[in-house]
């Protein structure tokens, strides 16, 4: 057998074939399907339209529903697609969803995917949702699809894939304290550009990968949709297998899929993690990198730390590292990803004193997990653009309007940039504050 | 799929990413319900910068008498058409806004599994950068069959790339026909 890389092996098993190669169109089974509000109503009809009004999903334990889009709005509209979505999961009897409003809420999908244990290595991950991406930290094939075939896989569990080939990124070092995973996926972005991976698999190696934690892991995986990247994937190590087993929702087993030696990459990158600098995407593309120390000064008049990207503890960790006992100069919105984080940001402490306490002491304005400003949204949704101004943000996009206004300008970086940028009102060094 | 498509083409630039198609605060809008899917046409492309909205000048409104349907039939856009999110309503707010057709260099993923499996446009691929060549406002017709562009404004004909394994999926109409076409489904 030809050697494969990690992502070709998880789609030929998935679609019962011993060996795959890019380019090859194969019909893949589906571990888990998630949706949202977003998409979720969308998908609800693709799926009654072709199955019939009374069709019964593939599997009434794989079909995951989580909204978090559009949450705590007064939107009549946003609110009713939360009903289409209570109402399929009643006539389903969907088994995992993840209602507003009850103690099960959680908030960002593809965060409360892992925490709910609905990923786990060598599976096929589908999700209405193009960050569904985030999910290859943990060693699985995830990709984001639209309603028709999210409602096709509804129907059956299948979906036609191409094969893509692999990318592979490595990164040695250990991240010095004034870098985060966002930085490097930053610099990626920038260097490849944000078509550089289209149609592409994204492989993270090396022992600077390795040395990170899960969260950060993600943050890598959840931004390769900005370099165009169908999925991005990194090996499962013992930090991975802890977590996932720690939550794993249906005690299911799984099979830990890794790239054999002598695979071939289409593209192959080496960094020296310790040599970088902290880097920022310029509006309005994430590509469009500079270094921090260039546009240093840049006036703002926002600052943003949430999403799926940069709404994680140790996102919050970082930023409450800068921001203990100093007060920002500028409106300051956090928001947890989820509730489980909001609850961590009560519990967790920083010299004696909760992340929350710290973020409320500097002036900065906390919010309810959901998506909030990271996609504007309606138009009362918490931190969003609603007019031209200039905002830093922890999330993964900044084409025009992302945020809201279309004429308002978004920069994207790492927590601490933010953090730093948030004390000073200006876009700010973290190296020129870290505690 | 028809043997051609012909119409007036409207030109944008690169990397136009699915909000600028269809911006969030419309996403509640259910494209399921037939009501509904014409909204999207209203706002398809009202995240475009003014500037940048019908090249070469800018400045051109993709809605003129109508406010849910455009004058134009065709796109021509430049690299990375539909990059960013997975949301379908960006092929359904160009279909429902009348768009038969975008022509660009080449597409995010998501954004062309989507236009294919759902059936809602054309997505071809150009061999040249033609969103530097063809006006807004031009008349141009898409010869499908032999994979050209005429302008019928200015003479001129581009070559486009052959559909190649997704034909049978757009000739079908999308996932659903051409997967019961080829026996992976039977309802
Ligand atoms: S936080 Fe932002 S990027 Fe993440 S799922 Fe929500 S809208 Fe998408």
């Amino acid at each position: 057998m030809p050697a494969m890389t990690m992502t070709e092996k998880i789609l030929g098993r998935h679609a019962g074939r011993d060996s795959v190669q890019p380019g090859d169109n194969i019909w893949v089974d589906a571990d888990i399907l998630m949706t949202h509000d977003v998409c979720g109503p969308g998908t609800i009809g693709v799926f009654h339209q072709h199955f019939g009004k009374n069709a019964k999903v593939w599997d009434r334990e794989k079909v995951v529903i989580i909204p978090d889009h559009y949450i705590f709005t007064a939107d009549a509209m946003a609110n009713r697609n939360v009903d289409t979505l209570r109402k399929f999961v009643a006539e389903q009897n969907i088994k995992y969803f993840y209602d507003v409003g009850t103690p099960r809420y959680k908030g960002v999908c593809h965060i409360a995917l892992p925490e709910e244990g609905h990923t786990r290595p060598g599976e096929v991950l589908f999700g209405t949702d193009s960050h569904t991406c985030t999910a290859g930290a943990f060693g699985e094939f995830a990709t984001g699809i639209g309603n028709t075939d999210a409602g096709f896989v509804m129907g059956t569990g299948k979906l036609w894939v191409k094969v893509p080939p692999t990318m592979r990124f490595v990164f040695h070092g250990n991240l010095p304290p004034y870098l985060m995973a966002k930085d490097l996926i930053l610099a990626v972005i920038g260097d490849i550009g944000c078509d550089g991976a289209t149609y592409k698999a994204m492989e993270f190696d090396g022992d600077g990968v390795y040395a990170l934690n899960i969260e950060e892991r993600m943050t890598l995986c959840n931004m390769v949709i900005e370099a165009g990247g169908k999925n991005g994937v990194i090996a499962p190590d013992q930090v991975t297998l802890d977590y996932v087993n720690a939550r794993n929702a249906s005690g299911k087993k799984y099979d830990v899929v890794t790239t054999d030696q002598g695979a071939t990459f289409c593209y192959e990158r080496v960094y020296d993690v310790t040599k970088l600098e902290p880097v920022i995407a310029k509006p309005h593309s994430p590509d469009n990198r500079a270094y921090v120390s260039e546009v240093r000064g840049t006036k703002l008049d926002r600052a943003y730390i949430g999403s799926c990207t940069g709404g994680k503890m140790t996102d919050f960790r970082a930023a409450a590292g800068i921001l203990k006992g100093r007060s920002v100069k500028i409106d300051t919105f956090v928001v947890p990803a989820t509730s489980e984080i909001a609850a961590g940001l009560k519990s967790e402490k920083l010299n004696g004193q909760s992340l929350e306490d710290v973020f409320l002491s500097a002036g900065a304005k906390i919010g309810q997990p959901s998506c909030a400003a990271c996609l504007g949204g309606p138009s009362d949704t918490f931190g969003r653009l609603n007019g031209p101004i200039s905002c830093i943000s922890t999330t993964n996009r900044n084409f025009p309007g992302r945020m809201g206004h279309k004429e308002a300008k978004v920069f994207l970086a790492s927590p601490l940039t933010v953090a730093a940028s948030a004390l000073t009102g200006v876009i700010a060094d973290p190296r020129d504050c870290l505690q | 799929m028809q043997s051609t498509i012909t119409g007036k083409a409207y030109v944008l630039g690169d990397n136009i990413d699915t909000d600028q198609i269809i911006p969030a605060q419309y996403l509640t809008f259910n494209p399921a319900v037939p009501e509904e899917y014409q909204m999207f046409g209203k706002f398809a492309l009202s995240s475009v910068p003014a500037s940048q909205a019908g090249l070469p000048k800018g400045h051109v409104p993709f809605h003129t008498k109508d406010e849910f349907v455009s004058d134009y039939r065709i796109i021509v856009g430049g690299k990375n058409f539909g990059c960013g999110s997975s949301r379908e309503h960006a092929p359904i707010a160009l279909d429902a806004a009348g768009i038969e057709a975008v022509v660009a260099e080449f597409y995010a993923r998501i954004f062309f599994r989507n236009a294919v499996n759902g059936g809602y446009l054309v997505p071809f691929e150009s061999v040249n950068r033609l969103c530097d060549r063809i006006c807004t406002g031009d008349d141009v017709k898409i010869d499908v069959e032999n994979n050209l562009l005429h302008n019928l404004t200015t003479g001129e004909q581009w070559q486009l790339k052959p559909l190649g394994e997704v034909a049978p999926i757009i000739d079908a109409g999308g996932v659903f026909p051409y997967a019961k076409k080829v026996g992976m489904l039977k309802v």
